[in-house]
């Protein structure tokens, strides 16, 4: 079976250090896979490169066995992968519902002069548009946040609507960079169950950075670990739990 | 949703047609003489010039200080037209207006491509110098007639023609604002990165609301055309850029109402401290600062009160 | 003339010229790098500092050196109480609320002189206008004197910069103003500073330029304002080098399309300065951050 995404040797370089280093990942449609590694070894640069936002040096990003890595990051999304980001990137002075809205952008196709006419092609999109917003945040238990301004949310549901925001764009792929940072372990143990459910539901691929184990340890199938942007270990949590090299990079040596 | 009790169309058609005729009636009872209603065209034409404006300040968040070389284009566009065209006012002004508005939008796409690449200030400086290349470019070509300007073009701007061009140029954009063209520009005011990773060209957007607002100060420049009826390049220099962004920026940032607002306040005042003559700059500089200030310090005439009322309480 | 001289000729000009744009733009580039502000009331300082050695020499019969220090002091004290009143209250507003204060205090500076000292522009005293003579080219004292007290300022602030502590903690605040305000440095003497040694080049740049131009009058400060803030962009905002590499550049554009390419096309002189502001957008396409400026990647 050919795989849903495959990365190929990858490197970038930033004037002489090189943070991502020949790095290689296959990942099969519908699986759920953890990049682990310790802090600065290279992890969001990696989501960096599969989302276009850097341009890997060497190597080559195939989605579906269509090449990505020379596509811009706006192409890339629009070819099927999603991403959250570490340090929350809402649409701040947006409400809640208008920050998925945005993302169903490319889903719509109505146009300007549908607009300026309110044609019944732009009042059934946006119709649609609405009630598909809302079932998203329902997803998230965001409904009743429907209007608030994203930036007025607690920490732990701007992380949640931005896992909802990039499933508005209807990924093959998601990319989920520490989507339980700044939770408190209940609100971990739920996210756990909608990381689940939402691959399940959406048949989509999911790839997660996180540094709380447990979580990692309990919903992945597959770890990959990294250290100084190259690859130390690969295997099942079990696997991974008694790696020697593991170990040592999380220790220290 | 439910909480909508009134059609914002309806609304606006009621509100258009009622101002339009008070300022009839008031005009033929002659409340309103020449001279003001003279005045009233001209913030009209500034508000124009400032919802255009506001769609790339305001909700795109950059920084643009060349708009007034895109009323010149707009300007000279319709009045070359208009006084090449020999046909009824009828249809060459639309002609006029609308070949205006297109060319000042394609000479914004041209602008556009490579400037809007920059961001912030640097931005601010490109389209700054892009203004002054245009007024250069005017001040020099023969069909403008270089510095000394054209003259005897027809008087056509109307207070009627330019009150409802006025109230069409906010219906639109108050519409593109609330579309997804709209939630993808401010999108990308609120962060560009993300924008991006929601699968939007943030390029295309970028450049499209440059060229609406590019298309409508063009058309507020043929409107100044037909209304003052002689062009001289330096009307186009930086200082109108400035001025008009002093509006967007007390309107209060991606606030379509209140930037209509701040036009006509900020224009009346103008009107009002002419009498003053000299002192008329000083004033209206002061008034400025002050007001940038309190907007900052958030002191509004709520909260002075609010604190009056709480020291006599205390 | 012929060509050869002609255009070494306006190479000294462009000199001249350009040392002046210089040590305006030193002024934009200081405050730019601290507090992110397009401080557009700095060319009405020039302004100031040009009235303020006028009045000097014509009220109190002193001479140039001596109108030009109290220029220099009242343009500092200009400077840092501009900052004070009208900048400081917007520092962590949205910063085009500052840019739009900056506009209102150079309109509020413009139209205060127009109204105490007229609209008309006043004749300076003429001073240093002995020629010198070599070869075929004429060099003004006034050019010798301009370039060398540019460079000589610009040469004294270079080593304050890189050599005092004042000096270093402004470069640590324009490098990151937060991080510096947490190792202990006072962000409001660094901005006071940078206000007062920016204002006080100001002075003298207005002074320089008034006596160039044997002239002064309220908007003066305008178009040297605007040429020496797209100095400071040509080189790299923030970057000191970038400044004075920016205001030399652009005095050697002004002077060789008006003295030099105008013998070629008589009308090089209405386009001069199309040309500077196209030479100003080639150069931020090709490097957006100019010339000497560092680019800054947003961290994702």
């Amino acid at each position: 079976m050919e795989a849903l995404l495959e990365v190929s040797n990858i490197s970038v370089s930033f004037g002489g250090i090189k943070p991502v280093d020949q790095f290689e990942l296959h990942l099969q449609a519908g699986e759920l896979v953890g990049l682990i590694g310790p802090n600065g070894a290279g992890k969001t640069t990696i989501f960096n490169l599969l989302t276009g936002v850097y341009t890997p040096s060497e190597g080559y990003i195939k989605l579906d066995g269509k090449t990505i890595s020379n596509l811009k990051s706006y192409q890339i999304v629009q070819q099927g992968i999603a991403r959250t980001f570490q340090n929350i990137r809402l649409f701040k002075s947006m409400s809640v519902i208008e920050n998925v809205k945005v993302a169903f952008n490319n889903r719509l196709s109505y146009t300007l002069p549908d607009r300026l006419f309110n044609t019944p092609k732009y009042k059934a999109q946006e119709e649609w548009l609405h009630n598909e917003a809302m079932e998203l945040l329902k997803i998230f238990d965001l409904q009743d946040d429907a209007n608030e301004i994203s930036m007025n949310l607690p920490y732990g549901k701007q992380r949640k609507l931005e896992i909802a925001r990039a499933l508005a764009v209807n990924p093959k792929l998601l990319l989920l960079d520490e989507p339980a940072a700044g939770m408190n372990p209940q609100e971990t143990v739920e996210l756990m169950n909608t990381i689940k459910l939402i691959r399940d539901k959406f048949n989509i691929t999911i790839l997660l950075i996180e540094h709380d184990m447990q979580l990692v340890m309990s919903i992945c199938e597959r770890l990959v670990v990294i250290e100084y942007g190259k690859i130390i270990a690969k295997g099942t949590p079990d696997e991974i739990k008694h790696n020697e090299r593991v170990i040592a990079a999380y220790l220290g040596e | 949703m439910e909480k909508k009790k009134f059609n914002p169309t309806i609304t606006f058609i009621v509100a258009v047609l009622g101002s339009y005729i008070a300022f009839i009636v008031c005009m033929q009872q002659g409340i309103i003489n020449n001279y003001i209603s003279g005045i009233i065209v001209s913030i009209l034409i500034n508000v124009i010039m400032a919802v255009s404006l506001a769609l790339v300040t305001g909700y795109l968040g950059e920084l643009a200080l060349g708009h007034a070389g895109f009323m010149a284009i707009g300007a000279y566009g319709a009045a070359i037209t208009t006084m090449h065209l020999e046909l009824p006012i009828y249809i060459e002004f639309p002609i006029g207006l609308m070949f205006g508005g297109m060319l000042a939008a394609i000479v914004g796409v041209i602008i556009g491509i490579p400037a809007l690449r920059l961001r912030g200030d640097y931005l601010g400086i490109i389209t700054l110098g892009f203004g002054e290349i245009i007024r250069i470019i005017l001040n020099n070509m023969k069909i403008t007639n270089g510095a000394r300007g054209l003259s005897g073009i027809p008087s056509y701007s109307t207070f009627t023609i330019t009150f409802f061009i006025t109230a069409i140029t906010i219906a639109i954009l108050y519409k593109i604002i609330n579309s997804r063209t709209g939630r993808a520009i401010v999108a990308i005011r609120d962060n560009e990165i993300a924008t991006d990773c929601v699968g939007i060209s943030t390029f295309y957007y970028k450049t499209l609301a440059f060229a609406i607002a590019a298309f409508f100060a063009g058309i507020a420049g043929g409107l100044y055309a037909h209304y003052h009826t002689v062009l001289v390049p330096s009307s186009f220099d930086f200082m109108q850029s400035i001025e008009i962004l002093i509006i967007v920026v007390l309107g209060g940032m991606g606030n379509l109402f209140g930037t209509i607002i701040a036009a006509i306040v900020l224009c009346t005042m103008n009107e009002v401290l002419r009498s003053f003559s000299e002192y008329r700059m000083i004033a209206y500089s002061l008034v400025l600062i002050i007001m940038m200030i309190c907007k900052a310090k958030n002191i509004t005439f709520t909260s002075l009160k609010a604190k009056l009322t709480n020291k006599k309480g205390a | 003339m012929d060509y050869g001289t002609l255009f070494i000729q306006q190479i000294i000009n462009g000199l001249h010229l350009g040392s002046i744009y210089a040590l305006i733009a030193l002024g934009y580039t200081m405050v730019y790098g601290i507090v992110r502000l397009i401080n557009f009331a700095h060319g009405e300082i020039i302004m100031v500092g040009a009235y303020t050695s006028y009045i000097m020499m014509n009220v109190f019969g002193v001479n140039i050196v001596v109108a030009l220090i109290a220029a220099v002091i009242v343009c500092s004290i200009f400077g840092v109480t501009i900052e004070k009143i009208a900048y400081k209250p917007l520092r962590n507003a949205p910063k085009m609320w500052a840019l739009i204060t900056a506009i209102g205090v150079s309109f509020f500076l413009q139209s205060t002189v127009m109204v105490i000292f007229g609209v008309n522009a006043i004749p300076y005293p003429t001073l240093f206008s002995d020629l010198i003579q070599v070869g075929s080219l004429q060099i003004s004292q006034i050019m010798i004197v301009s370039l060398a007290l540019a460079l000589a300022l610009m040469l004294s602030l270079e080593l304050f910069i890189k050599k005092t502590r004042l000096g270093k903690a402004m470069r640590a605040s324009s490098e990151d103003a937060e991080a510096a305000a947490l190792m202990g440095i006072s962000v409001d003497k660094t901005i006071s500073t940078a206000f007062m040694i920016g204002s006080a080049l100001a002075a003298i740049g207005g002074v320089l330029f008034a006596v160039a131009y044997p002239q002064i009058k309220p908007l003066m400060g305008v178009m040297p304002g605007l040429k020496a803030f797209i100095a400071a962009v040509l080189g790299g905002i923030g970057v000191i080098p970038g400044a004075m590499l920016g205001g030399f550049i652009l005095g050697l554009i002004e002077s060789l399309t008006k003295g030099f390419v105008s013998a070629f096309w008589p009308n090089a002189t209405l386009w001069a300065d199309a040309i500077l502001f196209s030479v100003l957008i080639i150069v931020l396409l090709l490097k957006p951050s100019g010339i000497l400026g560092k680019n800054v990647r947003e961290k994702v």
